[in-house]
């Protein structure tokens, strides 16, 4: 007797896997044919469920991508088929279905047809300015990503229904407001890919630092983000900051395994570096490289050059920290921002001494702006810490835990606070 | 396909006939790029708001109030209606139309009309 049942898994393990891999592609090709984002993903989801249902029993194919992309062309072309028996009228889905569809079936085993990659298009459809970023980032995650809504709802810590609404508005606002289904020309290209950048970090981040809740690192949207950026890169490599983007995740993302022990937030700083990820360092290093030779340089870049030279320090101290405040300046020249500013101040204090990078940072503060960002306050707490200002530094805690979202951040703040607060009491 | 372009500003009663003059001009120049385009559907600014009458249907019953929909900062105070390829296209049009007595402040609201309802 034999109950080997380890074929069938392996096959619906091999669907499900072809599926996540090829799904952005076959999605984005059955879009264009059809103009339609739900008969697309209705389509592609008839696809792998056949997957499921036959390759079990009629083994794993050839060309196991090929399959899955064929076969969802041909659920398309049944489903718009049946509409049209149905309605018995002409239009341009089917015109353009049938000019492309085979005259015959041929076996899909034997299947070398070609399909263009028309992935651009999508994303840059799904991130387009003209829809609400979380909607740019829902649709991004469920056509390009093959995430289903729960999975997204599930990432993004929502109800499925709030997902799905959400789905459903960008996509209908894509239809009935026109936007096009098109890489935009040169003229639109930067304000534009900006737009995907922005939606492809927004996803990282928001796994990297959970805005709320109690877990610090949802590895999920953040491997999904590096797939997505690796994708934008492979599609359109002449672009700078789409290396950039790329080299700053996955140098984030290499220290993951040392940002929380035992629960608990680990600063830079106090990492144990044999935990980094080396293989992602190695890229992410080598990608900044090239991208800055490319040029022109952009923020993504910068940041990824700053987080290179964290990556290449292998003790706290072997930090370069002159350069990575360098780079800071650099930063602040494109990007103005008060975080920046921030995190130039900390460059500062590391490479002049913590009482001028205090200096800098309460200049910072005095316009207010930075009062209702925690990091601030964080940021300034540690350099009052630094310097045995205690009682100072309390009341920065204070205002910054009176203030943060992040459960884990919230303990690591605290924590500091008891330190700082704990030689006062004894006074 | 069609868009129509909502223009709110705020109301200026302080502004120049001068200043005036030189926002029309320049709407007229964009009515004139639109019809050279061929492009071109309708045009036109409103009255200000205090000469606006809304009426509001309640129970069968027209209320009417003497004043704009809704008291904003920002007035609807007039519309461009154009045929676009896409939406880019509309909010590119939107950038060159001026969107206040003084040329700058206010804003543009795209809408797409309902192309398969048209007559």
């Amino acid at each position: 007797m034999n109950f080997d049942i380890k074929p069938t898994m392996d096959a619906r393990q091999a669907a499900e896997t072809v599926f996540r891999e090829e799904s952005g592609k076959i999605i984005a090709s059955l879009i264009r044919l059809s103009g339609s984002f739900d008969k697309a993903e209705d389509a592609s989801q008839e696809a792998f469920a056949s997957a499921l249902l036959s390759w079990p029993k009629t083994g794993i194919p050839a060309n196991p991508a090929a399959w899955m992309m064929t076969t969802a062309h041909r659920k398309l072309i049944d489903q718009v088929r049946r509409e049209h028996t149905a309605r018995d009228k002409e239009d341009l889905v089917r015109y353009e279905i049938e000019a492309f569809a085979p005259s015959s079936k041929p076996e899909i085993e034997s299947e070398t047809m070609h399909f263009p990659d028309e992935r651009l298009r999508l994303i840059f459809t799904c991130c387009h300015p003209a829809l609400n970023q979380e909607g740019q980032v829902a649709l991004t995650l469920r056509t390009l990503g093959g995430l289903s809504t729960p999975e997204i709802a599930k990432a993004f810590l929502l109800p499925e229904p709030t997902l799905a609404q959400r789905l459903a508005r960008a996509k209908r606002k894509i239809q009935e407001a026109h936007i096009s289904y098109e890489v935009p020309p040169p003229e639109r290209l930067p304000e534009r890919l900006a737009s995907v950048q922005a939606v492809i970090y927004l996803i990282f981040n928001e796994g990297y630092v959970a805005a709320s809740g109690n877990q610090l690192i949802r590895t999920d949207l953040c491997a999904e983000a590096i797939r997505l950026a690796r994708v934008l890169r492979d599609l359109m490599s002449d672009e700078a900051e789409n290396l950039g983007l790329l080299a700053l995740m996955l140098l984030h993302d290499s220290r993951r395994a040392a940002r929380v022990r035992d629960g608990k937030l680990v600063t830079l700083e106090d990492q144990d570096r044999s935990l980094w990820n080396q293989s992602q360092i190695a890229e992410g290093i080598s990608l900044v490289e090239k991208a800055l030779m490319l040029g022109p340089v952009g923020p993504y870049q910068l940041q990824a050059a700053i987080a290179a030279l964290h990556g290449e320090a292998r003790t706290a101290e072997e930090t370069d920290w002159k350069q990575i405040k360098e780079l800071y300046e650099r930063l602040l020249d494109v990007n103005p921002s008060p975080v920046v500013a921030l995190n130039h101040a900390v460059a500062v204090a590391m490479c002049d001494g913590f009482a001028d990078g205090l200096k800098n940072m309460d200049a910072l503060g005095a316009s207010g702006e930075l009062d209702r960002y925690y990091l601030y306050h964080a940021a300034r707490a540690d350099l009052l810490r630094r310097l045995k200002r205690s009682a100072e530094a309390a009341e920065a805690y204070h205002k910054a835990l009176a203030i943060v979202t992040n459960q884990i951040e919230r303990e690591f703040l605290q924590d500091r606070l008891q330190q700082v607060e704990r030689p006062v009491r004894q006074n | 396909m069609r868009y129509m372009f909502l223009i709110y500003s705020v109301e200026s009663a302080d502004a120049t006939p001068e200043a005036l003059q030189a926002v029309a001009q320049r709407h007229r120049q964009v009515m004139d790029e639109a019809a050279a385009h061929g492009v071109m559907e309708a045009a036109e600014p409103l009255k200000p708001t205090i000469t606006a009458t809304t009426l509001r249907m309640k129970e069968g019953d027209a209320m009417l109030v003497d004043g704009p929909f809704a008291e904003t900062k920002e007035q609807l105070a007039g519309y461009y209606i154009l045929r676009c390829k896409d939406l880019d296209e509309a909010i590119d049009w939107a950038k060159k139309i001026p969107t206040g007595c003084k040329g700058g402040e206010g804003c543009v609201e795209i809408r797409p009309l309902h192309d398969e309802l048209r007559h």
